[in-house]
């Protein structure tokens, strides 16, 4: 009985440290296959080289970096504002019977599978702006309009959560003061619940740069730092997950340095927010 | 200042900003309507019989989706069933067998990280080591193992979500009773986390099959029926993605997309019921 009981915890300790090991795992492994490119074309050069052409052994990444965050900063345009929107209306305005109907609904859209989402926008979006904007559709405006939408379900459900943590006397006192709901809410619960938004902005950014699938379909992929809305863009995920299939040697150490990379940015922004959210707690 | 004028100004203002919330709100909605809506109509005049049924023959073009709905069903619950043991283990370690401390404060670190890293990351780490080092060749069980590294967290934080809401004197009257700490988690803690958990999995389930940057390098695209999970296989989105970026037949795309989401909503809406009954079933408590 006693051992049996040793031997469960024994054991529960080892499946707990899983995902530790995992991501030690993910680490090891993407580093290691990386940095060998790293050594050869150079870190800076890596990072800050304008040209991609692996058949040249051209290998810059500043044109992905900066498609990755110019996608990202139009997806937060069009998502943060949108996002919001929903979660301050959930949590402040709509009766309990319609938030709960609301709020499920659209979370369902985090369960849409990414490609579909990349192909609504490959048969809707980028026809619209070709004919619409001129230049040919596949463009940063598509992205950050299929991205903007793809990050509505994590915008809406942590701020929702960040604004329902706001307790109900600070909104009673203001509207005992005569404010009206959206004073109420406009000087007191949104600068309350201000770190969980915030963190809700982080989360949602890492969630559209590491965004993969949908961008492809909709973003040109081609290898230029854009200079318009209406240029086509590539993004750091996009240039592994289309090089992929084919490439040798250096140029696949280079898609796994890529990577690295995207692993360092994303390690920035999810520490960021956790450590926004604990100021919080504090 | 004119008091009168202020306050009609700020109720002017509250409508408007009320209107732009209600907005926001119908947006979200309609959008989700819209792309369940336009994929059901341009999906279903392809979708019969022998469409799911049969295996696609010219690359896809004609042909059903048979190898690939077979496929994703297997990997996908092969993923949850890896993922499943770990992941509510973590969860039972971390209520019930360790104190916050830097231990736990360690396995958080990991779990939380685990979550934030894109599925593409996930795709070139499954291939390195499952496919590579490990030697599984593209096959189901090379993705169904990076999956599960990938839904793991999400396992993790709802199975201990749904452990921590069970009250604390149904532990201590299983300890009176003289219950050791193992009996009290299979037969007093587990029972009744049981329907948090399950809908915690299905939730991750539901991330799973819709999944393409992580299984297209670990599962291999493949149109042949699998035999074991040492096959490779084409899940559904992967199949749906090289459909519709290759061109190879529009018609075919939209009717696999409309399996896809139809997989979807019937496993995000059996978690949305599990959590309102149970839900339900709290208040009546009360």
């Amino acid at each position: 009985m006693r051992n049996k009981e040793k031997l469960v915890e024994i054991l529960l300790t080892l499946i707990g440290l899983s995902s530790v090991t995992v991501l030690g795992l993910i680490i090891l492994f993407i580093f290691k296959e990386g940095l060998p490119a790293f050594a050869q074309v150079g870190l800076w050069q890596f990072v800050t080289g304008t040209r991609w052409s692996p058949g040249k052994n051209l290998l810059g990444i500043l044109p992905m970096i900066a498609g990755s965050f110019v996608v990202t900063a139009g997806a937060l345009v069009v998502g943060l504002p949108l996002g919001l929107g929903c979660a301050i209306y959930l949590s402040e305005f709509a009766t309990a019977k319609t938030a709960a109907i609301l709020k499920p609904t659209i979370e369902l859209l985090a369960g849409i599978p990414s490609v579909v989402f990349g192909f609504i926008g490959l048969t809707l979006m980028v026809p619209f702006i070709r004919n619409f904007f001129g230049g040919p559709g596949f463009s940063v405006l598509a992205s950050a309009l299929v991205l903007g939408i793809m990050i509505l379900p994590t915008m809406v459900s942590v701020s929702y959560d960040a604004l329902r943590a706001v307790p109900p006397v600070y909104r009673e006192g203001m509207l005992a003061l005569g404010s009206t709901d959206w004073q109420a809410v406009k000087m007191v619960v949104l600068p309350a619940a201000r770190p969980g938004i915030l963190a809700a902005a982080i989360l949602a950014m890492g969630r559209a740069i590491g965004e993969t699938m949908a961008v492809i379909m909709v973003a040109g992929n081609s290898t230029i730092i854009p200079t318009s809305f209406l240029d086509p863009v590539r993004t750091l995920t996009s240039n592994i997950a289309l090089e992929m299939g084919y490439a040798t040697g250096l140029h696949r150490q280079a898609l796994f340095a890529t990577g690295v990379v995207l692993f360092v940015i994303i390690s920035i922004l999810n520490l960021t927010a956790r450590v926004v959210v604990r100021g919080k707690t504090r | 200042m004119n008091a009168y004028t202020t306050s009609h100004r700020s109720k002017k203002e509250d409508r408007i900003m009320l209107a732009l919330l209600r907005l926001s709100a119908f947006l979200a909605v309609a959008i989700l309507v819209f792309i369940v809506g336009y994929i059901m109509v341009q999906g279903f005049p392809v979708l019969n019989l022998g469409f799911l049924l049969s295996s696609p023959t010219k690359m896809g073009r004609e042909g059903g989706i048979l190898p690939s709905i077979v496929g994703t069903v297997v990997l996908t619950l092969l993923s949850a069933a890896i993922a499943t043991p770990l992941g509510v283990g973590t969860a039972i370690f971390l209520t019930e067998y360790t104190r916050e401390g830097t231990f736990s404060k360690v396995i958080r670190f990991g779990t939380e990280s685990l979550a934030g890293i894109p599925s593409i990351i996930f795709g070139l780490f499954g291939f390195l080591f499952f496919v590579i080092r490990l030697n599984m060749g593209w096959s189901i069980l090379s993705g169904a193992l990076t999956l599960a590294s990938m839904i793991l967290p999400t396992v993790v934080r709802t199975s201990e979500e749904a452990i921590r809401t069970v009250p604390d004197v149904y532990r201590e009257i299983s300890f009176a009773l003289g219950g050791s700490r193992w009996q009290t988690v299979t037969s007093v803690v587990l029972p009744s986390a049981l329907p948090g958990i399950v809908t915690g999995i299905i939730l991750a389930i539901g991330r799973a099959v819709g999944e393409t940057a992580a299984v297209i390098f670990t599962a291999g695209s493949s149109l042949r029926l699998p035999q074991s999970i040492f096959d490779p296989v084409r899940t559904l989105p992967v199949h749906f993605y090289i459909l519709a970026r290759e061109g190879i037949s529009i018609e075919n795309a939209y009717g696999t997309a409309a399996v896809l989401m139809i997989a979807v909503l019937l496993v995000n809406v059996s978690a949305y019921l599990i959590i309102n009954r149970v839900a339900a079933r709290r208040l009546e408590r009360r």
